[in-house]
């Protein structure tokens, strides 16, 4: 298959406390965090040696931008590399804080909501072609994002005016529009805003931005591994008669509060397949998609295998799957915790194990609890996380700007990078612009880190 | 085959597909084997003050 990058943006929620009482605003939180970025990187934007991007964002978000990856499994091993990243910079935090006599915990949430209805999120670039029909892609990709959640939701105890209801997704409840070049107000599932960071004769960015934070490596791989192949069959034109949802935000809701993935979508022909019917349409398309022009493509195999298992284990007993999704593993605990306690279901305790599942903190956090004694199937190891702490995907532009920075910082030059450029702030003003996403070696990088 | 939970060796890179293969950092369990130990370790890790830490926890709304 032709290649394509593919990178993923979290944003964090944060939280300073002492005794469960909160002592500094998240906004005062994140500055605190970020005074280690500012003082280094003069902005609150920097550029790491690993090609990734940590920034402080609209609303007091650290967030989190991987490098360009060359696949969806090298993306999950950078988003865990971010993880430890921004959970360091978090454990600094606090020590910085103590030291100035400011007592408290510094907790970090890979998660996606907060308790005052407030949304934040986890973003999926793809890179596509120009040439492609955008239209054609967006619209065709909406209801598989719409019924991706049956695997891809992180889970979450939903407190309503009737009560307390366990639903399959973070972000599901927050209003929807199918595609939009708004960000904040209207909350399209796909952003349009076209800022490629490529050559933008030649590509385009699919932003997709509904996706909840998926703690596990599985749910996160599977996610980025089936959107990216239904991005390519719309993109290949693969004959796809792609259903049209009659309003894809209340169909998100029917489908998050429906655990068994039988949640309705109603299309604009009046039929309601389920949600896993329609996830099954979008299988067997890829299937035949593949089979027809990519039947050498291991990857697309060995992810096409993995999607139909789910979709397979989901429809007999979703429960199953709970050492792969999120919000089954989740679920497990909550129901767990709560028999033990014999508590109601809108026990605040009960709404903490929701949180503490999504903590950074690998001795607090609940997913990584789960981890450590082997009771989730995990993809990535350690040494791979290590390594894409320090070092970008080996095959992607982001080589090019990790090589660079690293031999700045070696020969201590003043330099500026971002997604395109590599400059050299003195006399010379040298700038390099690396306009294919794809490329990971340029003799004008040679040069430029040459002349450090 | 699918749904098989690989354990395969370390984290080296194979050099032609970028992918990268994780080793079983324990061996493979049920998420609810010896359930009352988890949920003691689980009780010894949440925040005491439940209710405190999670209405205060609030951040602005993101993209």
């Amino acid at each position: 298959m032709r290649r394509r990058v593919i990178g993923l943006e979290t944003e964090y929620g944060v939280s300073f406390t002492l005794g469960g009482q909160r002592r500094l605003s998240t906004d005062e939180v994140a500055r605190h965090m970020f005074r280690h970025v500012v003082a280094w990187g003069r902005s609150s934007s920097v550029f790491l040696e690993n090609g990734a991007r940590l920034y402080l964002d609209v609303g007091a978000h650290p967030e989190y931008a991987t490098p360009e990856c060359a696949t969806p499994l090298e993306a999950v091993v950078h988003e865990r590399a971010g993880d430890r990243i921004v959970h360091d910079l978090a454990v600094r935090t606090g020590e910085a804080l103590a030291a100035e006599g400011i007592r408290g915990e510094v907790r970090v949430f890979r998660n996606n909501t907060d308790s005052a209805g407030n949304s934040y999120g986890s973003h999926e670039n793809y890179l596509v072609d120009r040439a492609g029909d955008f239209g054609r892609i967006t619209s065709g990709l909406v209801p598989f994002l719409v019924t991706r959640q049956v695997f891809a939701g992180a889970g979450k105890l939903l407190r309503g005016p009737g009560g307390t209801e366990y639903v399959l997704s973070q972000r599901a409840e927050h209003v929807w529009e199918g595609v939009s070049s708004a960000t904040t107000r209207s909350r399209p599932l796909i952003n349009t805003r076209d800022e490629p960071h490529a050559d933008a004769e030649r590509f385009r960015r699919l932003h997709v931005i509904v996706g909840d934070s998926n703690m596990s490596d599985y749910a996160c791989w599977l996610r980025l591994a089936t959107t990216d192949l239904v991005v390519r069959m719309l993109e290949e034109r693969a004959a796809f008669a792609a259903p049209e949802l009659a309003d894809p935000a209340v169909a998100i809701r029917d489908v998050s509060r429906d655990l068994s993935g039988r949640g309705p979508v109603r299309l604009t022909s009046g039929r309601t397949p389920t949600a896993l019917d329609v996830q099954e349409l979008y299988l067997v398309a890829v299937e035949r998609f593949v089979a027809a022009r990519h039947s050498d493509d291991e990857l697309a195999e060995h992810a096409l295998g993995e999607w139909r298992f789910v979709l397979a284990a989901l429809r007999e007993d979703p429960m199953r799957l709970e050492r792969q999704l999120d919000w089954v593993a989740k679920l497990r605990l909550l129901e767990a915790y709560r028999a033990r306690h014999d508590l109601p279901a809108d026990d605040p305790r009960l709404a903490l194990v929701d949180l503490a599942y999504h903590d950074l903190d690998p001795r607090r956090g609940l997913h990584h609890l789960l981890v450590r004694e082997g009771r989730m199937q995990r993809l990535v190891d350690d040494a791979a996380v290590a390594d894409a702490m320090e070092h970008p995907p080996r095959r992607t532009r982001a080589a090019l700007r990790g090589r660079f920075l690293a031999a700045a910082r070696r020969a201590g030059r003043d330099v500026t990078v971002d997604w395109v450029h590599l400059k050299l702030n003195e006399q010379a003003q040298r700038t390099v612009l690396c306009k294919d996403p794809l490329v990971w070696q340029d003799e004008r990088v040679d040069r430029l880190i040459d002349a450090l | 085959m699918a749904g098989t939970e690989r354990v395969s060796r370390s984290g080296d890179v194979p050099r032609d597909d970028d992918v990268v293969v994780a080793e079983a950092a324990a061996p493979a369990r049920e998420l609810l084997d010896g359930v009352e130990d988890l949920l003691d370790e689980i009780d010894e890790v949440l925040e005491d003050n439940a209710e405190e830490f999670v209405r205060g926890y609030v951040q602005k709304g993101g993209e």
